[in-house]
């Protein structure tokens, strides 16, 4: 199967869309001294991927089944209607992130990636999205992914491989790790983000409310006690 | 660029009825955070201004500007950068954008958005999807040699500052040295020496800013946009 320029785009760690200054909860990790090296940091990714990454996972998958079946704003969702279902997701989403922190930085990087995205692919499906002043990221995520032509299984793909390769740069910035010693850790990741993705797509159909939720209490508290922290290099 | 033979190498004018974005970048320590403080303290009183910030932004730093009272707290958005601060100014300018426009929006109309970059290297300039124009500060006591050495930032923003006059007899830095160079490398773009130890306000420089202002408002009224009303006095 070809790999689809306009997807890679999408999962471009240098796409302009925000995405540089959020370290996923590992700069308040690394503060708190529970990051300090790559054991410890590939333990962080296996969290944040088991827990906030397939829920971001599942919710792309989600969104870009909704953006699909509404594209083109005829509302042919057997009468969820755009609007109505991007606010059921956005809620949805909320739900799924108890920390207001990291709602903030999933709706700012939401805002990012829609202006980003609605600039290099025009299309109604965003344009709705654009109603919310900054739709959660993973919402964003799944509409671009859809109207570039992508199926959920490549929305939750692109999601769940963010929820490592995000951290993990923060990490090689923050604490000066050898960047290929890294990136050797994510390619022992990459069948693990595979099976995220994969599980995540399954949830692309069906109520919003059955999505995942599971959850990191550890990176919620991190996100909170990082907006209090006296220097913060990175937005979350 | 091949197919764009009209293309006008000058910037553009602010788009209809927004602020003016002025970039202000320059290597660490060479006084952009003073400048911009300088220049806000000289033209609140006759311009309406909001400043973001991309330096290493501690309560320190908050507390500074609030003592000093530049600029009433929500008019300071401080953007975080990721450990890379050229990265948000240059390639990926999303999170600046967003500051901008969120101050723009509470503040409307403004007249004049400053953008601190923070501290960098030689190699760093602004995006144009950024700002319109751009200073970049050097001070004398980083070498007498840098304007010589070029790069994006000292050969192409539009104005060019060299800062901490007063202390080029104290590090032995040529001022007459720099002045040739940038010239040479600038190709005649304006260069300011100044110091804000013996001028406060930085008077030459906030001269450029108001003339860059009074350029875009004259290119607005020929494009038939008429210039917005000043409140007197507004903070």
């Amino acid at each position: 199967m070809a790999l689809p320029a306009s997807l890679l785009l999408l999962a471009d760690s240098r796409l302009p869309a925000g995405g540089h200054a959020h370290s996923g909860g590992l700069e308040p990790a690394a503060e708190a001294g529970a990051v300090t090296d790559l054991p410890t940091l590939t333990a962080f990714l296996r969290g944040r991927l088991a827990t906030t990454g397939l829920v971001a996972a599942a919710l792309s998958a989600a969104a870009c089944g909704h953006a699909a079946r509404t594209r083109g704003g005829d509302g042919g969702d057997g009468g969820l209607g755009g609007h109505e279902g991007w606010s059921v997701l956005d809620a949805e989403t909320d739900a799924r992130m108890p920390s207001p922190a990291g709602r903030r930085a999933s709706r700012a990087q939401g805002r990012s990636l829609l202006r980003a995205v609605r600039e290099m692919s025009p299309h109604p499906a965003l344009d709705a999205l654009a109603a919310f002043s900054a739709p959660h990221h993973p919402l964003v995520l799944g509409a671009a992914v859809a109207v570039t032509g992508g199926s959920p299984a490549d929305a939750a793909s692109i999601g769940a491989y963010g929820a490592v390769t995000g951290p993990a740069s923060a990490a090689v910035r923050l604490l000066g790790l050898d960047p290929l010693a890294v990136h050797r850790a994510l390619a022992e990741l990459a069948p693990q983000v595979d099976a995220v993705a994969a599980e995540a797509a399954g949830h692309a159909r069906g109520d919003p409310r059955d999505l995942p939720a599971a959850s990191a209490p550890a990176l919620d508290i991190f996100a909170e006690l990082h907006l209090q922290a006296n220097l913060r290099l990175f937005e979350s | 660029m091949g197919a764009n033979h009209d293309h006008d190498p000058h910037p553009a004018p602010p788009a209809r009825g927004r602020a003016l974005r002025l970039g202000v970048g320059g290597p660490v320590g060479s006084g952009k955070t003073a400048l911009v403080a300088a220049l806000c303290r000289t033209l609140r009183d006759d311009l309406r201004l909001a400043v973001v910030t991309n330096d290493i932004y501690t309560t320190e730093d908050a507390d500074f500007l609030r003592r000093n009272a530049v600029l009433s707290d929500d008019r300071i958005a401080a953007v975080r950068t990721g450990c890379c601060p050229h990265t948000a100014i240059r390639d990926d300018i999303s999170a600046n954008l967003d500051a901008v426009e969120s101050l723009e929006r509470r503040h409307a109309p403004l007249d004049l958005v400053i953008v601190e970059s923070g501290g960098d290297n030689l190699t760093a300039t602004f995006s144009r999807g950024l700002v319109d124009r751009q200073i970049f500060v050097l001070d004398v006591s980083g070498g007498d040699k840098v304007p010589r050495k070029g790069g994006p930032g000292v050969s192409g923003a539009d104005l060019l500052v060299v800062n901490k006059t007063d202390l080029a007899p104290l590090v032995g830095a040529d001022l007459g040295v720099m002045d040739r160079d940038a010239a040479q490398v600038r190709r005649g773009k304006p260069v300011i020496f100044s110091s804000l130890r013996e001028r406060p306000g930085a008077p030459e420089v906030a001269g450029w800013v108001r003339s860059v202002l009074a350029e875009t408002h004259e290119a607005r009224s020929a494009a038939g946009t008429p210039r917005p009303a000043v409140a007197p006095g507004a903070p």
